[in-house]
């Protein structure tokens, strides 16, 4: 099966730390996968070499077999990697359906129609709707961003970025700043959201060992730079040294 | 705001100065080709700062650069068409500040601003040295235009500006206006102000950041220019003062009088300076002082400008009445 996204013996350094040394992991088609590992592991590294933020000291980074290596958020989102992340991104002054139409616009091609009323389109519009239908957000899009609870704040940040119908999403941390009693409801509509919006393969950077036990086909986890383990939930879970070593300091807290 | 609410806001206003010549006396209409030029000026400064989040502290270089492109077009080159030195100096200004926006775009807040403002002393520097090419401190005078194709020869200069004049530059703010409207409710407007609110999230939703920032910034300079070359056409001159720092600081003094987050307010703005400025003057020397106090009071109680006020007041006594 080959991998929608993959690294391919990816080094990163800075200066003379080594954030990462010799990665190769691959998302495949119909997947979660998750990527665990305690604080300086080399978490934020990866996901930046992934979605083409950073270049890689060496190796080769690719999306659907071509190089995406420091292509830049943008051209990321144009190819079908979308993300979000730990901290809640929304824009403030604008309203639901104004944030939704945003990834719309991008996904339709249509950001340089500068004199094309975009309350007539309705393309965009019925799109719009669908995606917020499927957030459960269809009677929020005439408020505006700031004034949403937290919960839908969250939700408003990962449905504009699904509005770009990635075929690739990459979620950090999506429950953070959740309450507990909430982050599984977030989780699941998150799930059902993308695979709804034909999102092939989602990756998950996760503290929360809950969720990455209940939602991962296969989890990832690194230390000091280096994969240290690549596999399902249940055998990860089986290992306790390993687990020990991914949150070993979390558990003692 | 609704289309509706904002088409009776416009069609009021249109409306009130389409009557004003015919009520008050030639000099209030003469002195309302700078508000307009001002108004039209402002309406592509406030895309920039509005809608991009951008404030630019040396926009009034493309007002000069819009008249002394009208003292060279029909001056120095004698074409004497208004709408001809009108397009090919606001085309021309549009060029001119792809480089410079170029540059400035990849900065935001403060830097943006001193790096505009950089400029603006550059080109203010540039006319003010480059005697036996601007003029130096004389400037460079701006004759007489037709205006579509017609001489008005009848007309002294007040009449001109009061009559044949104004009425040309109400239908020239009404057309800004129009085209502004719909640039701010496009897609690329939506994208704007995408960025303006949170740059980095708008990457990630596909958004083109600096592109857009650097057309907004094109499409600001082209606006400016037209106001340029309506002030031009008024004073008759094309003179440094125009693009020295302080006519930057008014420009910006206009949006935050008006209301930059309100789309009439920096029209709005425009006009109250104008009216302000011109009581204040006959009135008293120390009128920046009163300016300045005006200015303080605005943007302590009330940061949306006068186009806000009404806003403002309704959330205020909506707080009081939260149990």
């Amino acid at each position: 099966m080959t991998a929608l996204i993959e690294t391919r013996h990816v080094s990163k350094a800075y200066g003379t730390f080594r954030a990462l040394e010799d990665v190769s992991i691959g998302v495949h088609e119909h997947e979660v996968l998750s990527i665990v590992g305690p604080n300086g592991a080399g978490k934020t590294t990866l996901v930046n070499l992934l979605t083409g933020l950073t270049v890689p000291s060496a190796g080769e980074v690719f999306f659907m077999g071509r190089s995406i290596a420091g292509i830049g958020p943008t051209e990321l989102a144009d190819r079908g990697v979308a993300r979000t992340f730990q901290l809640i991104q929304i824009f403030p002054k604008l309203t639901v359906g104004e944030t939704i139409a945003t990834a719309v616009i991008s996904r339709q091609r249509k950001r340089w129609r500068m004199l094309s009323r975009l309350a007539n389109d309705d393309a965009i519009e019925s799109r719009v709707r669908a995606v917020a239908q499927a957030f459960g957000l269809a009677d929020r899009l005439a408020a505006r961003s700031e004034t949403l609870s937290q919960g839908e704040k969250k939700l408003i940040d990962v449905a504009s970025a699904l509005a770009l119908e990635p075929q690739v999403i990459l979620l950090d941390e999506p429950t953070s700043g959740v309450s507990t009693a909430d982050k599984h409801r977030i989780m699941r509509t998150l799930i059902a959201a993308a695979r709804q919006a034909g999102v092939k393969a989602i990756l998950l950077v996760e503290h929360d060992m809950d969720l990455v036990a209940a939602y991962s086909d296969r989890v990832i986890a690194l230390a000091e730079g280096r994969v240290l383990a690549n596999l399902p939930p249940t055998a990860f879970f089986a290992d306790p040294t390993l687990i020990e070593t991914v949150v070993g300091k979390r558990r003692t807290r | 705001m609704k289309v509706s609410a904002a088409a009776l806001v416009a069609g009021i206003g249109i409306g009130a100065l389409a009557l004003l010549p015919a009520l008050a006396p030639p000099y209030y209409a003469s002195l309302m080709i700078p508000f307009f030029a001002y108004a039209i000026a402002l309406l592509g400064f406030n895309l920039l700062f509005g809608y991009g989040g951008l404030l630019s502290f040396g926009h009034a270089m493309f007002l000069g650069f819009g008249a002394y492109g009208a003292a060279v077009m029909s001056g120095v080159l004698g074409v004497r068409h208004f709408e001809a030195v009108l397009v090919v100096v606001t085309l021309a200004a549009i060029v001119a500040a792809l480089p410079i926006g170029f540059f400035c775009v990849r900065y935001v807040g403060i830097f943006f601003g001193m790096l505009t403002l950089a400029f603006g002393m550059l080109f203010h520097s540039f006319l003010f040295k480059f005697y036996h090419l601007t003029g130096g401190d004389s400037g460079m005078r701006v004759p007489r235009m037709k205006l579509v194709g017609l001489e008005f020869a009848p007309y002294n200069k007040i009449e001109l500006l009061a009559g044949p004049f104004y009425y040309y530059c109400l239908a020239l703010l009404v057309i800004a206006g129009l085209v502004m409207w719909r640039i701010v409710h496009s897609p690329f407007g939506l994208h704007l102000q995408a960025i303006r609110d949170n740059a980095q999230k708008a990457e990630y939703l596909g958004v083109h950041v600096r592109s857009m920032r650097l057309a907004a910034f094109v499409i600001s300079a082209g606006f400016g220019a037209v106001g340029g070359v309506i002030l031009g056409f008024r004073i008759g001159l094309a003179d440094p003062e125009l693009v020295y720092w302080t006519h930057s600081g008014h420009l910006v003094f206009m949006a935050v009088l008006g209301g930059f987050s309100n789309f009439f307010g920096p029209i709005v703005g425009a006009l109250a300076f104008t009216l302000l400025q011109d009581q204040l003057q006959s009135l008293t020397q120390y009128w920046r002082f009163i300016m300045g106090a005006i200015l303080a009071v605005l943007v302590i109680g009330f940061p949306n400008g006068i186009a806000g006020i009404v806003t403002d007041l309704r959330d205020q006594s909506a707080r009081k009445n939260v149990p």
